[in-house]
């Protein structure tokens, strides 16, 4: 078990976006997570991450208490990859992938406080080549088409090998050919053991990749089923009821 | 960034043109080294706005906290058997707690405009309560020589000034306190999603910003031999003109030392002018509104034109 979380309430004034959450994800799986807009799916995930503090309930995290802070998420190992991507747009490139985790040079094994721009940019450049993307890393990420700043993105959570991915609608603004690309990764991540929570309007993407596909409305779970004991018909119905 | 400051150099040298053109006495040495001697002063502050700016705030508190700081310190070590220490010590120490009060009130959501300008106001009152009002005398020699002193005929504030825009140049570009500036002012949201801790971070930079602001306080009251209470009046202003001339955009993110350093400098040189031609300082106050709203205009439709291209 990876993540478990149990009894999570959170109030934004009078609106209940999450009502009594609690959801198990195994190592290695990749879970769909769906549901109407404003089901609470993103404040759900955002409370993992600590962009979000829970008003009630418990997040245990590979073993641990989960701290509430982004920080001390990060550093128990959660990515996660935000609806508006969360790119800084006159920085480039490299500095947005390495934003929180910069390389520092070191001298005779001391480190320095002084950031080591060469390793980043050439380990930038590589990750975005294993992404399959073309990207000038010394580019400002605001200069960047749609599909480019998903990758850039993509790269930030993949830089240090995280347990856990969370992605909250990433083909919502791409095209065919690069929506085929984001799945392509995340059947990768799944083959390297690493836990993915797919959030997405698209079933079908989900019917592609997914293992679980857990379905929420007005801020609870309201299903909860393997894949292959359902079908994209009954879930569709299912989130029309 | 590097064509926009190569043209401010070029107006620089165009301001210098003119300037010489209507004053004999301009394009001598030793106004020269006037010029430098007042662009370090307005120059350290708008380093300090170049950082400040960039992470999307405002510092409003550095002409008080230049005051406060000098007083303070002068106050409280006039026996000390290490004075230059205990002076140096204390300035830094009062500018960079007050700074640090502004940097947590703002981490705690409010605006930055209001809470500096609160200090702005409390400091200013605290350096005239500490000198009843009237400037303290008995300057150390050491700070005097801070304020006066020459190395090889070049005044010692130009090489503090030297000093600092080079560490500071590095701190912008080259160490992480510089870059999580600049995404704060970019997008606050990604770089707290990011791990940044950012509420920890702005106490940190504002308290630089009020260090910034005792430097420039320690070489000014060497320089008039005194810590005045009303020292460094209006200076905030001066400075974020300068910063913006400089090419730091007022919607954050963007910053530059070297831009602000120029942008002092085409200060210090337009006030050098117009006294030299015998306008009086109360037009000057004028000249520097008019310039700082012209500088504004003038970014935002640099801005806008970037955005669109
Ligand atoms: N920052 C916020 N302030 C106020 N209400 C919010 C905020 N974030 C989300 N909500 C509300 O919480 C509910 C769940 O939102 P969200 O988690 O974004 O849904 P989803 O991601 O499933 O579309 C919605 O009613 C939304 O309006
Ligand atoms: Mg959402």
């Amino acid at each position: 078990m990876l993540l478990r979380i149990e009894g999570l309430h959170k109030h934004y004034g009078g609106v209940h976006a999450l009502d009594d959450v609690s959801l198990s994800v195994d190592t290695g799986t990749v879970i769909g997570l769906v549901g109407d807009n404003g089901a609470g799916k993103s404040t759900l995930m955002k409370c993992v991450t600590g962009a979000e503090k829970p008003d009630h309930g418990s997040i245990v995290f590979d073993g641990q208490p989960i701290g509430l802070t982004p920080f001390d998420s990060r550093q128990a190992g959660i990515e996660m990859i935000y609806q508006d991507l969360d790119l800084c747009l006159r920085q480039d490139v490299t500095a947005n992938i390495f934003l929180g985790r910069e390389d520092l040079v070191h001298l005779w094994g001391m480190q320095t406080p002084f950031m080591n721009h060469k390793a980043m940019n050439e380990s930038g450049r590589a990750l975005i080549q294993t992404l399959n993307a073309d990207i000038d890393v010394s580019k400002e990420a605001g200069s960047l088409s749609g599909g480019q700043r998903q990758a850039v993105a993509i790269a930030r959570a993949l830089l240090h090998h995280p347990k856990l991915l969370v992605m909250d609608e990433p083909t919502a603004a791409l095209g065919v050919r690069e929506i085929t690309k984001v799945l392509n990764l995340i059947r990768s991540l799944k083959d390297q053991g690493i836990t993915v929570i797919l959030i997405s309007h698209r079933l079908s993407d989900i019917f592609e990749v997914a293992d679980r596909i857990v379905m929420m409305r007005h801020g609870k779970i309201v299903d909860d089923n393997a894949v292959s004991e359902t079908s994209l018909t009954k879930v569709t119905q299912r989130l029309m009821m | 960034m590097r064509t926009y400051l190569g043209l401010m150099f070029v107006g620089l040298l165009l301001l210098c043109a003119v300037c010489s053109f209507l004053s004999d006495v301009f394009l001598t040495w030793p106004n020269f080294l006037n010029i430098l001697t007042a662009s370090a002063t307005i120059g350290l502050l708008a380093i300090g706005a170049s950082f400040i700016i960039g992470s999307g705030g405002l510092d409003l508190s550095v002409g008080s906290l230049m005051a406060l700081s000098s007083v303070v310190a002068i106050q409280f070590s006039t026996h000390s058997p290490f004075p230059f220490l205990q002076t140096l010590c204390l300035c830094l120490v009062v500018a960079a707690v007050a700074g640090g009060v502004n940097g947590f009130l703002i981490g705690r959501k409010i605006p930055a405009f209001i809470a500096t300008l609160g200090m702005l106001s409390l400091a200013r009152g605290l350096a005239l309560i500490f000198s009843n009002g009237r400037p303290v005398y008995g300057l150390p020699d050491s700070i005097l020589f801070l304020g006066q002193g020459r190395v090889i005929g070049i005044p010692v504030p130009v090489f503090i000034f030297l000093g600092i825009i080079l560490f500071c140049h590095v701190l912008l570009r080259h160490t992480k306190f510089g870059r999580y500036s600049l995404m704060i002012g970019d997008n606050v949201n990604a770089a707290r999603n990011a791990g940044i801790r950012i509420q920890r971070h702005l106490i940190w930079l504002y308290a630089f910003s009020g260090m910034l602001a005792a430097v420039a306080g320690l070489l000014f009251m060497g320089r008039v031999n005194a810590a005045d209470p009303n020292a460094g009046m209006m200076y905030e202003l001066t400075a974020i003109t300068a910063t913006i001339i400089g090419g730091t955009s007022l919607s954050g993110g963007k910053a530059s030392v070297i831009g602000a350093v120029l942008g002092a400098l085409i200060m210090s040189v337009l006030q050098n002018g117009l006294t030299l031609v015998n306008v009086p300082s109360y037009y000057q106050q004028v000249a520097v509104g008019i310039v700082l709203i012209v500088a504004v205009a003038f970014g935002q439709w640099r801005g806008g034109h970037a955005a669109t291209n």
